[in-house]
């Protein structure tokens, strides 16, 4: 079904078939499918517990037990570990953050530096710091001294100095204040500008619409919708059978 | 005593103290790194002392009499150790990060018993004195006194090394992957870092700091094969005094225990209202008040956070099954099977001699899985409630010259003592801190005993505990030891039946819900550090029990009873049998038992060959010989 709604020509950069995962003996995700063109923007649309972010975690490398196909360009990257998924042009950015509190804000950054890799947009910590301005003026302040809204953009910051091509970005809007969201909608823009690609994870339905071109709606661990974000919202039934709009 | 003599021993102290913060934190960087309690850490300080031995005998003739012979001797000592951890680290711990906590500890226990082994064969079992360091010998007066060379440089190199630590933590990329590794290393992995690589060179440069110092510890102690036991355990009590993890905790605490020490050998004897009290006996007690004073005012050590949630065996494992258990006709047949054997089996008198043993060592298992399975709790000096108990019932005997009847029943309480003094320490603390900690506290029991001559023998033991005459006297028809066999049977059989009847219990459904999730567990009106309290202490006093009935048949003791083997013995026979089932510990001793006296144990590579075995056990089962039993139970699972 989610095939049939994909622009046809395009090879998207990033395909996953038929994934399954689970948590311990617990089956999470039943056989998803799901594509990322090259330069789009993915919501990953659900309500809490129907298997979004497992979904990102798989990708990552991060689950014990995953079936099924993940192709990053063409490449089966399933069973590789995450430092290779990592170095093959995927960024993850968890949803709890996960800064290391310890370091500093350059200290964070030097983690996530990576060699690039030809085609993928080049991150400098200067190019970082245009991005996000106010990560510029604490360079040498803590991690966990940081409010939730800086450690949320350095935790995408530290993502982009490795270079990626796409992005997993897992639920960016939540727990930050209302401007700091905005920013962050300004900020996958940007990143869709520079030709990066992001599959984000996104239970906000005025967020995932300002920045995405399509959506996939999971329910229960399987894909429930696969289209256009516009067709999402013009038709409010979808949004009202599993978003509870 | 002058106030110069003690100053000259706080020095002393402070020198002791630099090799001790070496080897403390070669292994407080590699669990903060790779979350792996490196049993063989203090084989690995061992080995550095025979390398730099050997290194130094191929440089003398070489550089003969400059200091620069030495220094090269312990820099090549450092980087040959280095290489060996990172061996150890791609052959063995590679493939066990991912296995359940105590797993590692048992891998790297079997590294150990196959370093120690290699050692007698490269070495051989005599003592080797390491040289005098040109330049460095003779002694420099402190207020008059005089105070080794040697020492002085010592004291040196502690915070040298410490701040060069520093540097390279902070200074470099290497250094910042490896604290970020030490907060989350999975999200270091995410961001592309290969763990692998950055494992084992934390890995080598742990090893190499142990090397260094077992190098630097040449001069003052010759290399000789009981270095690795008490290097391990001195490491692991500094390491959780200045908390899992910490560098500047990990110096601070070797300073404190080394001060503390010194100043009880510089106090000497001390007459105080007509009781005149040995302060250096003090010495390895002082260890363990200062480890103690330190968990109760901070549970996580001097600088240490609390730790991410072990993975336990608790959450990898499903819950033992007392339903799954055999019904009661089985057991009943057996025991009467066993009653009528002396009579049956008079014809191979041994028989009955190996049973006493299997009996003996089917409760002390049993005692130990009762605060491992249940009560989620990793002993890792479970040996030492084991010994208290067979000291206890010897020293009723001897010294009190009561009836040996009275040592039995007093003899168990022993090992009551023993777990509630300790266990009142270890249940506040879970996962490798208490492995730790129990760890240390049998190490103490041991070094007690082998010092106190006047009440336990010293390393000769006590000899002549034999049962009473009527236990003795020969049963017609009977094995020789049958009656002694009977008491045993019966004793066992009743310790047995009465753990198992407190499991079923509602104590015992309180203890694995502490186990399961104390947090829960608290808000639904249980003290989960009271349950488990109580839970160790029953389980001393089973340990106890099995000691005394250990020693009477056997008829003399030694220290040997509370080594840390058998600790690590007994661990084995439970992960054996499975800690799935309450008869598993049961047969797991058997098993064990019957094994190892059929081995004999008559070759002298046995540790080796042990070691091998409990490898071959963790890395081809990494989910547990349990996990085995799981998936023929239930083969439907994919």
């Amino acid at each position: 079904m989610s095939t049939a709604s994909l622009p046809a020509a395009a090879s998207p950069i990033l395909a996953v078939s038929r994934l399954c995962a689970w948590y311990g003996r617990a089956q999470i995700l039943f056989d998803i499918d799901l594509t990322l063109a090259r330069g789009e923007v993915v919501a990953l649309m659900g309500r809490n517990g129907a298997g979004k972010s497992t979904t990102l975690k798989a990708i990552m490398g991060l689950l014990d037990r995953v079936q099924g196909s993940i192709r990053l360009e063409g490449a089966d990257i399933r069973g590789k570990p995450a430092w290779h998924i990592a170095r093959a042009g995927l960024g993850y950015v968890p949803e709890d953050r996960r800064i290391f509190t310890e370091l500093t804000v350059m200290e964070n950054l030097a983690v996530g530096r990576q060699a690039r890799r030809s085609d993928a947009p080049l991150w400098t910590v200067d190019k970082v710091f245009e991005l996000f301005p106010n990560l510029g003026r604490m360079r040498n302040r803590r991690g966990g001294e940081m409010s939730g809204g800086e450690q949320q953009m350095l935790t995408v910051a530290r993502t982009l100095m490795g270079n990626p091509r796409v992005i997993l970005l897992d639920e960016p809007s939540e727990g930050v204040a209302p401007l700091i969201v905005e920013q962050m909608a300004a900020m996958i823009l940007d990143l869709k500008h520079e030709g990066l690609s992001v599959l984000l994870s996104e239970q906000n339905p005025a967020f995932a619409g300002a920045v995405s071109d399509r959506a996939c709606i999971l329910e229960k661990g399987q894909v429930q919708f696969d289209g256009s974000m516009r067709s999402l919202i013009d038709s409010p039934e979808i949004g009202r059978a599993f978003l509870g709009l | 005593m002058t106030l110069a003599s003690l100053l000259v021993q706080l020095l002393g102290g402070l020198a002791g103290a630099s090799t001790l913060f070496l080897t403390s934190a070669g292994l407080s960087l590699i669990f903060g790194v790779t979350r792996v309690v490196n049993f063989a850490h203090g084989s690995l300080f061992m080995v550095g002392v025979y390398t730099a031995w050997t290194a130094g005998q191929w440089l003398r003739p070489i550089l003969p009499g400059s200091a620069g012979g030495f220094w090269l001797a312990v820099l090549l000592s450092t980087v040959v150790v280095a290489a060996l951890g990172a061996l150890l680290e791609v052959l063995i711990l590679r493939r066990i990060y991912r296995a359940p906590e105590l797993f590692q500890l048992l891998a790297t226990f079997a590294v150990a018993l196959v370093l120690r082994d290699g050692c007698l064969w490269l070495w051989g079992p005599e003592d080797l004195l390491g040289p005098r360091v040109p330049g460095l010998t003779g002694a420099i007066p402190v207020l008059g006194m005089p105070f080794p060379r040697y020492d002085a440089a010592l004291i040196a190199i502690g915070p040298l090394v410490l701040g060069l630590l520093h540097l390279v933590l902070t200074r470099t990329r290497f250094g910042i992957l490896v604290r970020a590794a030490t907060q989350d290393r999975e999200m270091v992995s995410a961001l592309g870092v290969a763990e692998s690589r950055l494992f084992t060179s934390v890995f080598a440069i742990g090893a190499g700091l142990a090397g260094l110092a077992g190098a630097l510890q040449l001069p003052r102690e010759p290399a000789n094969l009981g270095l690795d036991l008490p290097a391990i355990s001195d490491a692991f009590v500094v390491v959780v005094v200045g908390g899992l993890g910490s560098l500047p905790g990990a110096f601070l605490a070797a300073l404190l225990i080394s001060l503390v020490k010194a100043a009880c050998i510089a106090l000497g004897t001390v007459e105080l209202g007509g009781f005149s009290f040995a302060f250096p006996r003090l010495t390895l007690v002082a260890e363990f008040l200062v480890m103690a004073i330190v968990l109760v005012m901070r549970p996580y050590g001097l600088m240490g956070r609390a730790a991410a949630a072990p993975r336990s065996l608790a959450t990898t494992l499903p819950a033992e099954n007392a339903a799954g258990a055999p019904g009661r006709w089985p057991w009943g047949l057996l025991v009467v099977g066993l009653i009528l054997l002396p009579w049956l089996a008079a014809g191979s008198p041994y028989t009955t001699v190996v049973l006493v043993d299997v009996f003996c060592f089917s409760l002390f298992a049993m005692s130990l899985f009762f605060i491992m399975g249940p009560g989620g709790m990793h002993s890792f000096g479970h040996a030492a409630y084991f010994g208290l108990g067979a000291y206890g019932a010897a020293i009723v005997l001897k010294a009190s010259g009561w009836p040996m009847l009275w040592a039995l029943l007093l003899g168990p309480l022993g090992g009551f003592a023993g777990a509630l003094i300790f266990g009142w320490f270890s249940v506040r603390l879970s996962g490798v801190y208490l492995a730790m900690l129990t760890l240390a506290f049998s190490q103490i029991v041991w070094s007690i005993i082998y010092q106190w001559d006047d009440l336990t023998g010293g390393s000769n033991g006590l000899t002549g505990l034999w049962p009473a005459p009527w236990l003795s006297a020969q049963v017609p028809g009977a094995t020789a030891n049958a009656a002694y066999y009977l008491l045993t049977l019966i004793c066992v059989a009743i310790a047995v039946l009465v753990l198992r009847r407190v499991l079923d219990a509602p104590f015992g459904l309180a203890l694995r819900a502490g186990r399961d999730s104390p947090q829960r567990a608290e808000s639904i009106g249980i003290n989960v550090h009271a349950v488990q309290w109580a839970a160790f202490c029953v389980a001393g006093t089973a340990a106890g029990l099995a000691g005394v009935l250990y020693a009477f048949s056997k008829g003399s003791i030694s220290p040997d009873l509370v080594h840390v083997g058998r600790s690590i013995d007994g661990l084995v026979m439970v992960l054996l049998g499975g800690v799935e089932a309450l008869a598993g510990p049961l047969i797991g001793a058997a098993a064990f038992t019957l094994l190892q006296d059929t081995a004999g144990r008559s070759f002298d590579y046995w540790r080796a060959a042990t070691g091998v075995v409990m490898l071959l056990i963790v890395l081809v089962f990494p989910q547990g010989l349990a996990g085995l039993f799981r998936m023929r139970r239930r083969p439907s699972t994919t």
